[in-house]
């Protein structure tokens, strides 16, 4: 991909590897994952398909970000959101968000050899899942609002505390949680990362299912004992890390969302040109075709932001990299309401049933604006951060 | 023009409200601020209330049960119900096929149905779209052919609102399929346990089954259960569809969301302050309330405007009532779902709720994106907004 210069417009030109990822993944998808697969996959045990999960080891999917040398593919940021991308258009169930992009970023930039060695294989084969446990029910979108608290204890910690809104913290096997070692409630410095067993006593999970169909669970932790190798990184200073592996998973948000947003687009236009009444297909009133423009518009404006939120999350300025990510979360927050609304009012009462897929995609893309801060919570850091441009112009 | 209430009117409002507030059961209450659906049997509950006040069906001729009150006053009872907040009417009795039947039914029909729709011995759902004719709903197919004294009834029925809480369904039927669209259409009433009627409820996005497709095979309705002339149904329609226009803004709905908006903001904190105290916040609040207010007073207009207009006919103007009310409406949704933030994400059923599961984060949080999901419906629903602007542009706009 070429690297993105001021006043030139980047033309995402996929490599040839990246091409054949495409194609695989969405080939897998439009294979495996209609809108009727994905209602049976629903009703199983987990509530999503342990044999797609299987599938996606298979391609590699499941290592796609790791370092090659722990067992992964050493993909990066565009191959996320190629996955990602793919994953939204057929609006999958499996806990691959949880596992492979919040949990294993947290591995990615701050485990220790011993622990990817150990890890990253499990995962990458499909024989592990794993959750990050970064919310409590008090903290709303801000990261470092963590009083859950970790105690030294001799060579360990003991955990006490409330986790909220874990995903797939249900199924997960093992949790990273975030807890305070040092400082007040909502301090930056003082937070640690912690690998913690989903069966070590004192852990108790309530899970639940969510709005768009997926799992969660609400998760407390009493006198839980973490060992010192299952301490990730500095366990008074992780929050960089935190930080950094939010900002990946708002790009790989932003891309989950394009997906949703194009085949939501997708489906609406071909039912204005499919549905008749008053005699003609609705399509041909200009007053629709406007509205369809419009989820065009959004969907376009939406990609291009996801694209340029892939460019940014890697970025070394964290200023630079937060207002790039808050913008583009803005943006995609903005169109879930915009086109997503539209979606459902163009198919007239079909698009409100439980049967049809519009509501459902709908769920989601609501539910990711609900998800690492919401369009107010992102404009108001960009605009602490000193907005986008022109920043000469504010005094300091 | 003078918009306000007269000190009598006033007086008026004080005692309708008074009266909802004390006689409004506490559970229904409760669910209803906390934004859930209604059951079938709260609503049938607070219909049976208001009707042994006198106050069931206020708006209808007093030989029927109305009190003879003025625009302004069915206005202000309207008003105070729904801000309590107390649930709508059980079934499309009271609002839609009650005044269809005093207006143009037979003395028979009127003898028998009306009192039962008072006191809610009958449910009525209302059998108007099909899968074929939603905003085109003069081009539906259901078929009633006459054979000696009874209409034989096939076809479809789709988004009736509650019919398996029904036990009564007014149907448009096509008794010409020779002639021009709306001149074959004719108002039948159809017992729902009839043979050959099968009622499925439709599951909508958020969980709740809030309508219904109603299959006819075959179906025996008596003749005696057409509403007034052959083929004249679709004036009957029209008069349905104008009727009640005036509560279709919802203004007091949208005053009660707004106070529950900021009850919630001052119970909820952000980065250490109260939501409520956010200047950001109070703004977009602001925002609503003078888009709502300004609903208000256009909904004064047109009941100010009623009394001069011949009876039975809509004022087009109403048709802004239901655009800036849904309009609204969403607003109301979104800034509660901005209230919620991220405990947006459990879901809990209706059966939890019931059971009183310990609720996933703040109690409150439950209902706010089903509510937000739900609401989709709005724009859609009683003639889509789409095709009220249609109505405006040719109507009153002469486009």
């Amino acid at each position: 991909m070429a690297p993105f210069q001021e006043g030139f417009l980047v033309d995402l030109d996929l490599s040839e590897e990246q091409r054949l990822l495409k194609d695989g993944v969405e080939r897998l998808m439009r294979e495996h994952y209609s809108f009727e697969d994905r209602r049976k996959y629903r009703t199983e045990k987990l509530g999503f398909s342990e044999a797609m999960w299987a599938r996606y080891a298979e391609l590699g999917l499941l290592g796609l970000p790791f370092a090659e040398v722990h067992g992964g593919l050493g993909a990066g940021a565009v191959e996320t959101m190629i996955v990602m991308e793919a994953f939204g258009q057929a609006l999958i169930l499996e806990p691959y968000f949880a596992t492979v992009i919040l949990a294993g970023g947290i591995l990615r930039h701050g485990a220790n050899e011993a622990q990817k060695s150990k890890l990253v294989p499990a995962i990458a084969e499909g024989r592990m899942k794993l959750a990050f446990a970064y919310a409590e029910p008090q903290s709303r979108y801000d990261l470092f609002d963590v009083e859950t608290k970790a105690k030294r204890d001799g060579d360990g910690w003991v955990l006490n505390g409330t986790k909220g809104l874990v995903l797939h913290g249900d199924v997960a096997d093992k949790i990273i949680v975030s807890a305070r070692t040092a400082g007040s409630a909502r301090e930056k410095d003082g937070i640690g990362l912690f690998l913690v067993d989903a069966n070590a006593p004192g852990l108790m999970r309530r899970a639940y299912p969510t709005q768009d169909g997926l799992r969660a669970a609400e998760i407390t932790l009493q006198n839980v004992r973490i060992a010192a190798a299952d301490v990730i990184s500095d366990p008074a200073g992780a929050f960089p890390i935190i930080s950094r592996v939010a900002d990946e998973a708002i790009a790989a948000l932003c891309a989950e969302a394009i997906g949703c947003f194009a085949e939501m687009h997708a489906i609406t236009v071909n039912y204005l040109k499919t549905r008749k009444q008053f005699g003609t297909t609705i399509g041909s009133f200009q007053v629709l075709q406007h509205r369809a423009v419009d989820m065009f518009v959004e969907l376009e404006q939406s990609r291009s932001m996801a694209t340029y939120a892939t460019m940014m999350a890697g970025e070394s300025d964290v200023t630079e990299r937060e207002r790039a990510l808050s913008a583009a979360k803005a943006q995609i927050g903005h169109s879930s309401k915009a086109l997503g609304r539209q979606a459902i009012q163009l198919h007239g009462g079909i698009g409100m049933t439980m049967e049809y897929s519009i509501g459902h995609y709908f769920k989601h893309v609501t539910m990711i604006d609900a998800s690492f801060g919401d369009t107010d919570h992102h404009l108001q850091r960009l605009a602490s951060l000193g907005g986008l441009f022109g920043d000469q112009a504010i005094q300091r | 023009m003078d918009l306000n209430f007269t000190a009598d009117e006033l007086a008026f409002r004080d005692e309708v409200r008074a009266f909802c507030r004390s006689a409004i059961p506490t559970d229904i209450r409760e669910k209803l601020i906390a934004g859930r659906h209604p059951s079938k049997d709260d609503k049938v509950r607070w219909t049976r209330i208001l009707a042994e006040k006198g106050w069931a069906v206020p708006h209808w001729p007093i030989e029927y049960g109305g009190k003879g009150w003025t625009p302004v006053q069915q206005y202000i009872f309207g008003e105070e119900v729904s801000q309590t907040p107390a649930p709508e009417p059980a079934g499309s009795g009271i609002n839609l096929v009650g005044p269809v039947i005093y207006t143009f039914g037979s003395d028979a029909q009127k003898k028998y149905f009306l009192p039962r729709i008072v006191n809610v011995d009958d449910w009525w759902c209302e059998g108007f779209s099909e899968p074929g004719a939603g905003s085109d709903l003069a081009s539906l197919k259901t078929r009633a052919e006459r054979k000696g004294d009874h209409y034989i009834v096939n076809g479809q029925k789709i988004w009736t609102s509650l019919a398996q809480y029904s036990n009564w369904i007014f149907c448009l039927v096509r008794t010409d399929p020779d002639a021009k669209k709306q001149r074959g259409i004719s108002f039948l009433l159809i017992d729902l346990k009839s043979p050959g009627v099968t009622v499925r409820p439709i599951q909508l996005f958020d969980g709740y089954p809030e309508v219904c497709e109603v299959f006819f095979d075959d179906v025996r309705v008596p003749v005696e259960n057409l509403v007034g002339e052959e083929n004249r149904g679709w004036d009957y329609a029209k008069f349905v569809l104008g009727n009640g226009r005036v509560t279709i803004a919802c203004v007091g709905l949208s005053k009660e969301r707004i106070r529950r908006i900021k009850e919630l903001a001052s119970r909820t904190r952000v980065g250490g302050e109260r939501l409520i105290d956010k200047p950001d916040f109070r703004k977009k609040i602001a925002a609503v309330e003078v888009q709502l207010k300004a609903l208000e007073m256009t909904q004064l207009r047109v009941v100010a405007n009623q009394s001069k207009l011949e009876k039975g006919t809509q004022d087009p103007a109403s048709s802004i009532l239901k655009i800036k009310g849904s309009e609204i409406q969403q607003a109301t949704a979104e800034l509660l779902m901005d209230v919620i933030g991220p405990y947006a994400l459990p879901y809990q059923s209706e059966e939890e709720f019931q059971r009183e599961e310990p609720a996933i984060g703040p109690d409150w949080a439950g209902p706010i994106a089903p509510a937000y999901f739900n609401g989709r419906k709005v724009p859609i629903y009683s003639g889509s907004d789409e095709i009220q602007r249609n109505i405006i542009a040719k109507v009153v706009l002469g486009l």
